[in-house]
């Protein structure tokens, strides 16, 4: 396949490399070894300073106080937590939520995205233009105010929970959130989890072997009529000879809120909202300049093979245009994961917020909580930077 | 917020204010020619600002008295505006020579910050505010509510104890600034706003109708409110604690703002001592001698400050309870000056 070249002449990398004062030779590594040098010292000064100073006015300093009862609630805890457990909890119950609200915030994103993008770049006059107007008012206006208005515009006009709007008598959507029947595990769970793991194995095993014929023989398997009754009834089976595998517990209103059931707290469902829909305009954009990086000719070729619309952009346009979406959606990847800390304005309590907020100010050790603040954001972004990186290397050596 | 936090914390780690360590505020204040006072970002009573911009409040009398015992003129002053969580951080830097912001004494605070209190102006409690269509009469009637409540409080962590301590479930919405949680709270999101109770009255105030609203009888927690200066300097320390008992003081010799100027010629021992026609007390403080009288005509004593800001010649319409003298029921009480 005949690609044009993407990496800058060599020629040119060399140019670069001279204007920028690249040095050969041993004059060079002394210079790079004293700037070096002199950026530890600067480290050091700037370390011994705080120290001294921290020591003059008797503030306390250390990671002792990871150790200290924190004795204070969070509204959402996805490990077990109360007032009573140490600020390391804290920490734990904190990361978590924003690793959620990213995990969750990245995958609509990323969905909203690649949808708006087909819909700038789909003939239809009215999709086109819907898809524009949206990525140019959503982009174009702060983030902060985006958060705010799903949280105080749209989310607190809803009723108390008394007067909650009810589907079905098991959601229960009001100004506390949406609450949902609590799913708990029944003798039949474990047999049913493992019929599920099977049911899907299988099922991954046949598409293989399915693909694998296509491209030896060019013979078409139809799977996905055997996935579906493994996926539906393997696990039924399984409850009927098991028993049902979860009851649910029925959300109750007891008091001021209701007293069974889960619920999703409307701080994380207005965060995702405008994470989600904010960072999908600016994936858009770049989804759409990546398909149209794509030579034309490429969509012709695979039209004139007889390919439908959507199975050229599937197979032929989309896999070339990764390699030029995936560096700017991991930058927007990374902005959303730390756009996720905006959370402390709407009281949703994230890393930022319980963390570098309440136990900060209770225990006063500004350096220590920031420090490990930052160090966990960083990890954060180079971890989604190394993932991303991994699959674009796999897609490059896929493509060829 | 968040970029306030990290640059005052970075600031701390480059020791790049001068004054973080050393031990001359009193002399970094005059060179500067104002005062930095840590208020908060609005709490009518305490510190706020009006619609010319001029703050005013029971913990800006605090900055006044300071400023116009250092410089004879109590305008002389900055005021730094600060969330509850960015506080403390904003006086370690040395952003801020004062920090009179309705700060709760306790022994954590006053050990691990790196600062100290220097005396209470005002004894409070914590309580609750609901909505009157709740129907509520008492906080034990509060089991499964949503409470919202500012973070990096005492309130948080009282909260948390008093639920509790007590058996009852409740869920917790903390927010970083005070107009945020009241506007949760007016919005529905919580059924009960905790706070001191008269950080309650004050913005109960700022309430649609004042009237809906109601505060409950029980006080959950002691909640002494001072003013706190950074460790390493006890000259500084002194001054803005004398100026507070100065206050409390003159009001317990009936030394008020009108008669401030008769009271000084009065030949009283104490009053003489006060004002530095006998002696020099104020110059051992680093201070003039008509310090007291600076501080008094500046602001008046702590009586007419309280009444002015919080007490009966206010909107807010405090009773003055455990705030009056020591020989009026209260427990305000003041060393002497001699």
């Amino acid at each position: 396949m005949a690609i044009e070249p993407r990496q800058p002449p060599s020629q040119f990398v060399a140019k670069l490399q001279r204007t920028l004062g690249g040095r050969a030779g041993w004059g060079g590594f002394v210079l790079q070894l004293l700037f070096v040098a002199a950026l530890a010292w600067i480290c050091y000064e700037i370390v011994a300073n705080a120290r001294a100073n921290l020591q003059a006015q008797r503030i306390t300093a250390g990671f002792g106080f990871l150790q200290n009862t924190a004795g204070f609630d969070v509204s959402q805890n996805l490990i077990p937590y109360s007032g009573s457990d140490s600020y390391t909890r804290v920490f734990w119950v904190g990361l978590l939520n924003t690793l959620l609200v990213s995990a969750i915030g990245i995958f609509f994103a990323t969905l909203i995205g690649f949808l708006v993008a087909l819909g700038r770049l789909s003939p239809n006059w009215l999709l086109s233009r819907i898809s524009g107007a949206y990525v140019e008012g959503v982009r174009n206006l702060p983030l902060l105010f985006q958060i705010l208005f799903w949280y105080l515009a749209v989310l607190a006009a809803l009723p108390s929970p008394r007067q909650s709007i009810s589907l079905f008598g098991a959601f229960f959507l009001s100004n506390r959130g949406l609450v949902i029947p609590k799913p708990i595990g029944d003798p039949g769970f474990e047999p049913f989890i493992v019929a599920v793991l099977v049911a899907i194995a299988v099922s991954i095993g046949l598409w293989r072997y399915s693909r694998h014929q296509l491209f030896q023989s060019g013979k078409l398997i139809m799977v996905w009529p055997y996935v579906l009754g493994l996926l539906i009834g393997l696990p039924l089976l399984t409850a009927l000879i098991f028993g049902a595998p979860v009851t649910f517990e029925m959300p109750v209103l007891k008091g001021f809120n209701f007293a069974s059931g889960s619920r999703v707290i409307p701080e994380f469902v207005a965060l995702t909202l405008a994470l989600s829909t904010y960072t999908a305009a600016f994936i858009a954009e770049i989804v759409r300049a990546g398909i149209l990086s794509v030579h034309k000719g490429q969509m012709e070729a695979g039209s004139s093979l007889g390919l439908q619309r959507g199975s050229v952009l599937r197979l032929i346009v989309i896999p070339q245009a990764m390699r030029v979406i995936l560096p700017p959606l991991t930058n927007q990847y990374l902005n959303l994961t730390k756009n996720s800390s905006l959370a402390v304005a709407i009281g949703y309590p994230d890393l930022f917020s319980v963390f570098a907020g309440t136990t900060l100010s209770q225990t006063g050790q500004a350096i220590e909580i920031i420090g490990i603040t930052m160090g966990v954001y960083l990890l954060i972004s180079l971890v989604t930077s190394a993932i991303m990186s991994f699959y674009g290397w796999r897609l490059s050596r896929s493509l060829g | 917020m968040k970029r306030v936090s990290l640059v005052l914390t970075l600031a701390v780690a480059a020791g790049l204010s001068a004054q973080a360590a050393s031990a001359q505020t009193l002399k970094t204040i005059k060179d500067r020619g104002m005062l930095s006072c840590g208020v908060s970002q609005g709490l009518p009573g305490f510190s706020s600002p009006d619609d010319k911009g001029n703050w005013t409040g029971l913990d800006v009398d605090i900055c006044r008295a300071v400023a116009a015992a250092v410089f004879g003129d109590a305008t002389k002053v900055k005021y730094v505006p600060l969330s509850a969580k960015d506080r403390f951080t904003a006086l370690q830097s040395g952003e801020i020579d004062v920090l009179s912001r309705n700060t709760t004494w306790t022994l954590s605070r006053d050990t691990s910050l790196g600062a100290n209190f220097t005396g209470v102006t005002y004894y409070d409690g914590q309580g609750f505010l609901v909505k009157k269509s709740l129907k509520v009469n008492s906080a034990l009637e509060l089991n499964s509510a949503s409470v919202c409540v500012q973070t990096g409080t005492t309130t948080e962590q009282n909260l948390a104890d008093y639920f509790k301590g007590n058996n009852m479930k409740y869920e917790v919405i903390a927010f970083a600034g005070a107009d945020e949680t009241v506007k949760a709270y007016e919005s529905g999101r919580c059924d009960v706003f905790t706070s001191d109770v008269s950080q309650l009255y004050a913005e109960r105030l700022k309430l649609a109708n004042p009237a809906d609203h109601v505060v409950l009888p029980e006080v959950i927690s002691k909640e002494p409110l001072g003013p706190m200066v950074r460790h390493g300097d006890d000259q500084w320390f002194d001054i803005v604690k004398w100026t507070l008992f100065a206050m409390v003081d003159a009001e317990e010799m009936g030394v008020t703002q009108q008669n401030v100027d008769e009271m000084a010629k009065s030949d009283k021992p104490e009053l003489k001592r006060a004002f530095g026609t006998d002696g020099n007390l104020g110059e051992q403080l680093g201070l003039t001698k008509d310090w007291v009288s600076r501080i008094v005509k500046a602001v008046g004593n702590y009586g007419e400050s309280f009444d002015r800001n919080v007490g009966a010649g206010s909107k807010l319409g405090i009773a003055r309870g455990l705030n009056n003298l020591w020989n009026k029921g209260g427990i305000q009480y003041a060393p002497p000056i001699r």
